[in-house]
């Protein structure tokens, strides 16, 4: 479980200080799906970097099976994200010079993970194992992308905007993907997007405004990116 | 098109380096116009075996280091204007859809250029500040009769003028060439190079570890940056070794600068590489550290795959000093009395050696630190 207590977080120093996390608390059970909700300037990015171990809160906890992750050095947070995190950026971040199976391979070597092919094949681009980036459209680099952070078998699945560059049909596909996946070995998936459609394909919703929660609500039915008609 | 304080350091390498050419070829090619002058006052046979050794080092000198690092400031200066281009294609793409012609563009790129006349000229004036001393300790034995410092005008005109002008060109005229190809290519993200990819066989391999396959990769997809570390510890090599192994053949003064010139081209090479190294795959780092991979990992694999690069450019200059100093003393300087023989000296080279081996992990150790501070929020924000 990731429990997140009185999160704070500040940008910039002195008289241009602004604080984008108002202190933030909230839970996250195992294997839940949750969206978090926000318009641009929320700070819900900045709460997934902070969740995740990206970033340092200034103040504030965040547990992790009651471990306080904001504790530990930067070497532990190094072995702590190796061990339990996948992410999932907007702009995919590809290695440019390696073909999609290295790609992978930089997710499934950090967990020992031969099996890595059967991800490749289970996002569809199993005959595109030699294929680089620049030869992919948008929705398969971010497919290569999903198949890199579900390459490491992670406990947690940190996803910052993952559609915010398809089109509404690619992005349906690889929200298909990953809610198949996560189905399948029931990882823990935080999403964030400005999308409100989202919000149906989640457990858990989280709105967010101006660095505080707004609101957070449970959806008794969780629907595909189908049949929320996105 | 703005070159900022960043790029402009980048040419720091090519100020140097042409002014290391410049300074050692004008020493030797005014000396040796001067030399020429009192040919006719030459009486004895050893005064000429003297005034033809004299000669002849000036050629092998200025012929082999200014041709050298003439080399490697061109280089330097085709890399720099790749790189500049590389990473400003969002700015140049925009000025060619607004309407700019690519030549009008490329014409801004003469200011790389310009950077090779500001190195030439400092060497000259700094060869010309010596130049006194230096005819001194060229005759201290005042074998030949004493001769003034004479400026001439060629000599500054092959060697500044000429050098800054040809490679104004050649910036103008490589900018000019990068930057023909369409508008939506340029303005496409500077990670992706418009999907021209070279088909290797190790690609196809699947057994591999990725680690293993970041290290070839960085090394196969920057091979300019392979040939700055070799170059780097090859001036290391030949310069230190070379600077101690004449101490019986040449003058001190002529040691010292020859170490000089050795250690100041290897350091600004070996900064200017791995600079570039690190920023060339920030994104990658970054996406590492995201992942997990610790710190040592990530300089490992693209720090640590240029490491048997900077031990073969050591080798080569261990060579490369020795086979010049053995054609010095058995070919040029052959009719010389009292010639002392030449060997190989092996304890100098390992001393070199074992210095060169501290200096370059200390400077991998230092900069896999700065491995440790590329976050990904600075990638995002990019």
């Amino acid at each position: 479980m990731i429990e997140v207590k009185e999160i704070t977080k500040n940008y910039g120093s002195g008289e241009s200080s602004f604080q984008v996390l108002k202190g933030i608390s909230l839970k996250i059970e195992d294997g839940e799906f949750v969206v978090i909700l926000g318009a641009s300037g929320s700070g819900k990015s900045t709460f997934l970097n902070v969740t995740s171990g990206l970033e340092r809160p200034e103040g504030g906890k965040v547990l992790y099976d009651g471990k306080d992750i904001t504790a530990f050095s930067d070497s532990e947070l190094t072995e702590f994200r190796k061990e339990n995190v996948g992410f999932i950026f907007q702009q995919y971040y590809l290695l440019q010079n390696m073909n999609v199976e290295k790609n992978v391979k930089m997710g499934a070597d950090l967990a020992g993970n031969r099996d890595y092919k059967k991800v490749i094949e289970a996002v569809g681009l199993g005959k595109k194992l030699h294929k680089y980036p620049s030869e992919l459209s948008g929705g398969e680099q971010q497919r290569v992308s999903v198949a890199r952070a579900l390459a490491k078998n992670p406990k947690y699945l940190f996803l910052d905007e993952p559609t915010g560059a398809l089109d509404e049909e690619t992005g349906r596909q690889v929200l298909d993907y990953i809610c198949g996946l996560q189905k399948e070995y029931g990882f823990t998936v935080i999403m964030v997007t400005h999308n409100l459609n989202l919000a149906e394909m989640a457990d858990t919703v989280i709105r967010m405004n101006s660095g505080r929660v707004a609101g957070i609500y449970k959806n008794q039915v969780r629907k595909t990116a189908y049949e929320i008609g996105w | 098109m703005v070159v900022g304080i960043k790029d402009g350091a980048k040419l720091a390498g090519i100020v140097i380096s042409s002014f290391c050419a410049v300074f050692v070829c004008t020493l030797f090619l005014n000396y040796q116009a001067d030399i020429t002058g009192i040919e006719k006052e030459i009486v004895s046979e050893q005064m000429f075996n003297f005034y033809k050794a004299q000669v002849s080092t000036g050629k092998m000198v200025s012929g082999l280091s200014g041709g050298c690092l003439c080399l490697t400031s061109a280089v330097m200066l085709l890399f720099f204007i790749k790189q500049y281009i590389d990473t400003h294609n969002k700015e140049l793409g925009i000025l060619k859809a607004l309407g700019c012609s690519n030549l009008k563009i490329a014409g801004n790129f003469w200011v790389f250029g310009s950077s090779v006349f500001l190195g030439t000229a400092m060497g000259f004036a700094g060869a010309f500040l010596l130049m006194t001393f230096f005819y001194e300790v060229q005759n201290k034995d005042q074998l030949l009769p004493e001769f003034p410092v004479r400026f001439h005008p060629e000599i500054f005109l092959y060697l500044v003028v000429l050098p800054a002008a040809a490679f104004s060109l050649l910036a103008v005229f490589y900018a000019w060439r990068r930057l023909k190809m369409p508008v939506l290519n340029l303005l496409r993200d500077s990670m992706s190079d418009g999907g021209k990819r070279k088909k290797h066989k190790a690609d196809q391999s699947s057994g591999g570890l990725f680690l293993e396959d970041l290290k070839r990769n960085t090394l196969r997809n920057k091979k300019v940056l392979a040939f700055f570390i070799v170059f780097a510890s090859f001036c290391f090599s030949a310069m230190t070794q070379m600077s101690f192994s004449m101490d019986e053949l040449a003058s001190a003064m002529m040691g010292i600068m020859i170490m000089l010139i050795g250690l100041v081209l290897a350091c600004t090479t070996l900064f200017l590489a791995i600079t570039t190294v690190i920023g060339c795959n920030k994104k990658t780092i970054a996406m590492m550290r995201v992942f997990g991979y610790s710190q040592k990992e990530c300089s490992q694999a693209i720090l640590g795959c240029y490491r048997p690069m900077a031990y073969i450019g050591f080798a080569l200059g261990t060579m490369y000093q020795y086979v010049l100093l053995r054609i010095a003393v058995d070919i040029v300087f052959r009719d010389m009395e009292g010639m002392p023989e030449y060997k190989f000296d092996f304890p100098v080279m390992l001393i070199s050696l074992g210095v060169f081996a501290v200096i370059y992990e200390l400077v991998m150790y230092v900069y896999s630190g700065r491995i440790s501070k590329i976050s990904v929020k600075e990638i995002m924000l990019e």
